[in-house]
């Protein structure tokens, strides 16, 4: 019955398309393998993990929210490491997205030496996580480091860095912004995209630096601002080596940071239903975090009118 | 009477534009130099650390140009850690991703691009979404897959994944494979050539700039990758380069020296292939903030 009164309407799927579909799948087919396999599997493998006591050796057993609410309930380093990761995010990633946007106004003007200072700034971000590491363990080392010897310079005595409860984290956040040259060549790229016809009418109307910068430039920067924002916000919750080569999550904890954590449960405590739990616990705050912005910034995004 | 006016202004605004166009310069530039010496210090101190004698490592106040220079930390470098051996075992590693990051995503990114299937969007978004996932969230299940599959303390759980696409690079290459006009494939079916021959005759070689960026990104990261090293190697013959400078923190905590040397090992190989591909670079980073 439906066949009939379909067929005539809608002619049959063409031949083109049907073979379009074909390669189509056929092409993406490892890229969905791996979406598959590396991705979808883990997400939700992850998500039953969570729900039991599951640990590599020996049995293991469903404790149904058991995890969750020892986490939120009894595990006080939980709680630790989950402020420590806020404290870093919160003062990392703003100081990045603003040490971005000088260095990148900096660089969007006609002066001798632009592309060796771009080269400069840009350069620490390919430094290997792991040789970064290294190098600021020995810039912060106390009587021996060039940090503290050039605030010697100064008068100023430098504190212990990493090896001080207080220092510890803002040094792992100036660390953080000196290798953030990736988001400030994104902003300069957008900066050149901004039409030099409207900073021209804003002048001839007037409009001093201040009101040109916030009401032309920040709206044409503020989808790669965002960009910043949402990767950052990602990354920051995912900071790992560096706190593993440096500090191994101390002094007294204060530099545990969540994924850190993470990482001990699952391979040195070998607590893999309960570092799952940890992990969706990521997700979520991710999740919501990134949502936040979606809906905040949304409005406040420009998009060229696109 | 207003003519004259307005006369006037111009002859006046251009002398004050101009001094204040030279302040702002002059300005700009002294602030660049100070960011510019502050970006600097940590390759300084790297750099001359690595040059200096012990005693000038370890001398108070500090010493800021070495005298003599030495090399002798680099050499040790290479006698404390079997670099040599990690270096090889990295290149291996980074040389069979590249090729899998290339052919898998050069594919994927095709589909999603050039060819015109329903999924194509909903599918591509899907892999968008897939980037938001932090890694510690897969960590785990993907530990237990390779652990399965006998692949512990090998190299396969850090090279087979770059055969499966990666969202990032499909994002990337979907990005360019699209500003190549349509009318080119178009062409090509009339004259009877299938979708592989596109891509390889058509496509790749109009693509080739996102594909180099694709390679050297994936490159950089085999490079200084260090969670997946950690989690899936023991043997100390099979280590990278990241987890055998991590052993200078581990094991030889009072050889500043050597573990400065070693730093400067793994971070110049990054430094002249940035020289080298310097716009490849850029335009790779710069494409990421382009929004599609």
């Amino acid at each position: 019955m439906s066949r009939v009164l379909a067929a005539p309407r809608r002619a049959r799927v063409s031949r083109r398309e049907l073979s379009n579909f074909a390669y189509g799948l056929l092409f993406a087919l490892p890229g969905l393998i791996g979406l598959l396999t590396f991705v979808a599997y883990p997400v939700f493998a992850s998500l039953y993990y969570s729900f039991t006591s599951y640990s590599i050796i020996g049995r293991y057993r469903w404790v149904g929210l058991g995890n969750y609410v020892n986490l939120l309930t009894l595990d006080d380093e939980f709680w630790n490491v989950l402020g420590n990761t806020t404290y870093f995010v919160a003062l990392s990633v703003p100081l990045h997205l603003v040490v971005a946007l000088l260095l990148a106004l900096l660089l969007n003007s006609r002066v001798p030496g632009l592309s060796v200072y771009r080269t400069l700034f840009y350069l620490p971000s390919v430094v290997p996580a792991v040789a970064t590491a290294m190098l600021w363990l020995w810039m912060y080392h106390p009587t021996n480091g060039i940090l503290n010897s050039l605030l010697d310079v100064f008068g100023i005595v430098g504190p212990n860095w990493l090896g001080d409860r207080a220092w510890a984290k803002p040094a792992l956040v100036l660390m953080s912004v000196w290798g953030g040259g990736g988001l400030m060549l994104i902003l300069l790229a957008g900066l050149q995209d901004v039409p030099q016809e409207l900073y021209d009418a804003a002048e001839v109307d007037g409009a001093g630096w201040w009101p040109r910068f916030w009401n032309v430039t920040i709206p044409f920067l503020s989808p790669h601002l965002f960009f910043g924002l949402v990767t950052g916000l990602i990354g920051g919750f995912q900071y790992f080596t560096q706190v593993y080569i440096m500090t191994s999550g101390g002094p007294a904890r204060s530099t545990a940071v969540y994924s850190f954590y993470l990482w001990e449960n699952a391979f040195q405590f070998l607590k893999m239903g309960y570092a799952s739990a940890m992990a969706w616990i990521l997700l979520m705050i991710v999740a919501a975090c990134t949502a936040l912005v979606f809906i905040t910034a949304s409005r406040r995004v420009y998009y060229g009118g696109r | 009477m207003g003519i004259q006016v307005s006369g006037s202004a111009v002859a006046v605004r251009p002398a004050r534009r101009h001094y204040r166009a030279s302040v702002r310069a002059v300005s700009t530039e002294l602030c660049l130099i100070v960011f510019a010496a502050i970006f600097s210090i940590p390759f300084f101190w790297l750099l001359t650390t690595s040059l200096k004698t012990y005693p000038q490592i370890i001398a108070y106040p500090i010493v800021w140009i070495p005298n003599p220079l030495i090399l002798d930390h680099y050499v040790q470098a290479f006698k404390i850690v079997p670099f040599a051996r990690y270096i090889g075992n990295t290149m291996v590693i980074a040389l069979l991703t590249m090729v899998g990051a290339v052919l898998s995503n050069g594919l994927t990114a095709y589909s999603f691009s050039r060819i015109n299937w329903p999924l194509a969007k909903p599918l591509f978004a899907l892999f968008l979404a897939t980037m938001m996932i932090p890694f510690p969230v897969l960590m785990i299940p993907q530990f237990l897959v390779f652990r399965t599959l006998g692949w512990l303390d090998t190299y396969l759980p850090l090279i087979a994944p770059s055969f499966f696409g990666h969202a990032f690079y499909i994002f990337l290459l979907r990005q360019f494979f699209l500003t190549i006009p349509l009318e080119l494939s178009d062409a090509a079916r009339i004259d009877g050539a299938g979708e592989f021959r596109i891509l390889w005759y058509i496509i790749a070689p109009l693509a080739k700039p996102a594909l180099a960026t694709i390679a050297l990104f994936q490159f950089i990261s085999a490079w200084e990758s260090f969670l997946g090293p950690l989690i899936y190697i023991n043997s100390k013959e099979l280590y990278t380069v990241s987890l055998g400078l991590a052993m200078f923190r581990g094991e030889h905590t009072a050889e500043i020296g050597p573990m400065m040397a070693g730093s400067a090992v793994m971070v110049l190989p990054i430094i002249v292939l940035f020289f080298l591909t310097q716009r490849t670079f850029i335009q790779g980073i710069t494409l990421t903030g382009i929004k599609g």
